[in-house]
């Protein structure tokens, strides 16, 4: 294909993100992609994750539910919560890559076998709510993807087999689900209705209770009402053997928020260029601003370019003077195609354009559409290039 | 351009449905399809809700209105009359009326609130969200008013495919949970509904690898469960503007770049080297584009669910965008 330039459509002046410089650093030492659901994040991570590999870095990369072609071609066939090497890249730089698709309730497990006695670990592991939160219920995933970063990150700087941990994060109802999840799991756990479950055990919790003003019995009576008595047991049962370990789990999630604001990490945003996918991408820049966190830069998939120099006005006219003509019918079908692409492109810029305007100290680098889906390392690699050479 | 799905000509398959479920891989535009799906069952003077339970505001946007709050709101006049009606859910907000209406729980609500159960419901515990959510989607389904129903049919702009079958089936989990008692009776109605000829869940997609996949996958894992498939609706479904086998020639890079020059000519536009071979590269794009449509479509005839496609629109989804997507599914039949 040949080279293709930027479109027509002028933009503000802008700091483009140079994804060379920000891979090839060694100060970089975590990168997040995150961002709206079907923008491509979790292709731009194992791109990265590639061509980070290809130029000298020894990278890990977490992918969190890639689509199964795309995972084999990483080399993971099934889940494995264990990083494994991917075959057939290029080593010659001194690199190398591991990768690794996300077991949430396999990662939760061991979290508990870790943090409790083997007594204690088995009853958690058979309990009914355990077995639900840890394996089906929406949420469980944001927390343990953070949960596998912080893993990951611990062992990167213990055993010196990582320099570069890359993260996709879950498909969320928002992309800020990702940083929030911590931080609601350590409100729970120091919040007030953990107190009242575990309230029987502890003679704390009665005193707390009085403080607000609400009887136990009284509260346990609703509560009981609510879920019916054997509900409640079960559920009492959970968070008294969870007690134990609820420490260890705030202090990890509590290390994992310190490291996302860490300067090794990066913040990459994905986006696609249409409304929802760019409005979602703002939101998130701007949380990011707002907690200190270190945002590398915007990147902006499937947008379309074209070399030709017609505007979708031109294109069209030059189509319907000729199908007046009725000759040149190839010539005006083309004419029609490029009048649409280029009519997406004023769209997409005009999108990208209102980012930009909104958002102008944030780095960006647009990544043209591919004709087809992308599931192989050449794919990735071109996926790459493209992102450094835009 | 009229669309051309495959759905039913004869008796329409959804006349006994009243909760329309729409699902679809993030990005292919599920939230667009709901709301002209809930216009389209609109029409000729019915009364249809829209539910979105994300907490997005994505039907604010779409009917062009400031953000929608906690209650249904008027949001279009449907073709040949019907009215269109749209609920945001508050999750927290859903839970104390939750509260209040199985339980009659006034103030011990606000006590539950006050000791942090509430947000413990509705941010942290992962999956009474879902039951919070999928009792509100059953209270309106059977909402009534003077008599007879309240909506001809309910529309819910739901999760994601890959949480589509947690989402729903999270009432089964419950039940397994509780074995007796209050809870356990409100989440075997909510399944029963689910599960009954009164729901259909239809999954959107794009004519590309990764949501095809994913609706297959997500119609075997819903299927596995007990939960009804309806249609698959295929969004955003160009026509190309060249034919067979000018696509080939260009697919094959075997039209000369002197037919071009020939043809931009006579069009009056003075032919440069790099248009030409622009035009050209992007008519061979277009071929492998199409060559890949075709294959995926035939993925789609061989899920065997009645289809629906919607047009491709060249500008970003508005009021009348809705409009033309809505009259697409009544002109296919979908009623």
């Amino acid at each position: 294909m040949t080279p293709k330039k930027r479109p027509t459509t002028s933009l503000p002046a802008q700091l483009p993100l140079d994804i060379d410089a920000l891979l090839d650093s060694p100060a970089t030492r975590t990168i997040v992609c995150c961002g709206s659901g079907g923008v491509g994040k979790t292709t731009t991570a194992a791109a990265l994750a590639v061509r980070a590999a290809e130029r000298g870095r020894s990278v890990v990369v977490l992918t969190i539910d890639p689509a199964k072609r795309l995972a084999q071609s990483l080399g993971l066939a099934e889940l494995g919560n264990e990083p494994r090497p991917v075959r057939a890249i290029d080593l010659s730089a001194g690199g190398s890559l591991d990768a690794m698709m996300l077991d949430m309730k396999r990662t939760f497990d061991e979290i508990v076998e870790d943090h409790a006695d083997p007594e204690r670990a088995a009853a958690i592991l058979a309990n009914p709510f355990y077995q639900s939160m840890s394996s089906s219920f929406a949420g469980t995933q944001e927390y343990m993807a953070m949960e596998k970063l912080g893993q990951l990150r611990t062992r990167a700087d213990q055993e010196g087999r990582w320099d570069l941990i890359i993260v996709d994060t879950p498909p969320s109802r928002s992309a800020l689900d990702f940083l929030d999840a911590p931080a609601r799991l350590g409100s729970f756990l120091d919040g007030r209705f953990i107190r009242f479950l575990i309230a029987p055990a502890k003679a704390g919790g009665r005193v707390y209770l009085r403080a607000v003003g609400a009887g136990l019995g009284a509260v346990t009576s609703v509560m009981t009402r609510l879920l019916g008595a054997q509900v409640l047991k079960d559920l009492q049962t959970f968070v008294a053997a969870l007690d134990t370990t609820f420490g260890g789990f705030r202090e990890r999630a509590d290390a994992t928020y310190a490291l996302l604001q860490a300067p090794g990490t990066a913040f990459i945003v994905v986006a696609a260029p249409e409304p929802d996918a760019l409005r979602e991408a703002s939101y998130f820049v701007e949380r990011l601003a707002e907690e200190g966190m270190p945002l590398a830069g915007l990147v902006v998939n499937r947008t379309h370019r074209s070399s030709a120099a017609l505007n979708p006005e031109q294109a069209l006219a030059a189509a319907e003077r000729l199908e007046l003509t009725g000759e040149h019918a190839r010539t005006a079908g083309l004419l029609r195609v490029h009048a649409e692409l280029a009519q997406q492109m004023v769209t997409e810029q005009r999108l990208v354009t209102r980012f930009a305007t909104a958002h102008p100290a944030v780095p960006r680098v647009e990544a043209p559409a591919q004709a087809t889906d992308v599931h192989d390392l050449a794919g990735l690699r071109r996926i790459g290039s493209d992102l450094a050479k835009p | 351009m009229v669309a051309s799905g495959t759905a039913a000509r004869g008796p329409n398959p959804w006349d006994d449905v009243r909760l329309h479920i729409v699902t679809g891989k993030g990005g292919t535009g599920k939230t667009t399809v709901a709301a002209a799906l809930a216009l389209a069952l609109a029409s000729g003077g019915r009364r249809t809700l829209l539910v979105e339970v994300e907490e997005r505001q994505g039907f604010a946007r779409l009917f062009d209105t400031g953000p929608l709050p906690y209650e249904e709101r008027k949001v279009a006049v449907a073709p040949n009359g019907g009215d269109v009606f749209a609920l945001a859910v508050d999750t927290e907000a859903a839970f104390l009326e939750y509260l209040e209406m199985f339980y009659k729980l006034g103030r011990a609500g606000r006590m539950l609130k006050r000791i942090g159960a509430v947000d413990f419901a509705t941010t942290i515990a992962p999956g009474l969200r879902d039951v919070i959510l999928t009792g509100k989607v059953y209270e309106e389904v059977g909402r009534r008013r003077s008599g007879r129903q309240e909506y001809d049919a309910v529309v819910l702009d739901a999760p994601p495919t890959g949480r589509i079958a947690r989402f729903l089936n999270v009432n089964a989990e419950v039940s397994g949970l509780a074995r007796t008692g209050p809870i356990r009776g409100q989440a075997d109605s909510i399944m029963e509904l689910l599960t009954s000829a009164r729901t259909v869940v239809h999954v959107v997609t794009l004519l590309e690898e990764m949501p095809v996949q994913e609706t297959a996958d997500g119609i075997a894992e819903l299927a596995s469960i007990g939960l009804p498939v309806g249609a698959v609706i295929v969004n955003r479904v160009r026509q190309p503007a060249l034919r067979p086998s000018d696509l080939t020639a260009l697919g094959k890079r075997e039209v000369s770049e002197a037919e071009i020059v020939t043809g931009l000519e006579a069009a009056g536009i003075r032919p440069t080297r790099q248009t030409v071979a622009a035009l050209l590269d992007e008519g061979a794009d277009l071929a492998a584009r199409v060559a890949l449509e075709k294959r995926e479509r035939r993925r789609v005839q061989a899920l065997k669910r009645p289809t629906y496609d919607l047009p491709w629109l060249p500008d970003t989804i508005d009021l009348g965008g809705l409009y033309i997507l809505a009259q697409a599914l009544t002109e296919q039949g979908m009623r």
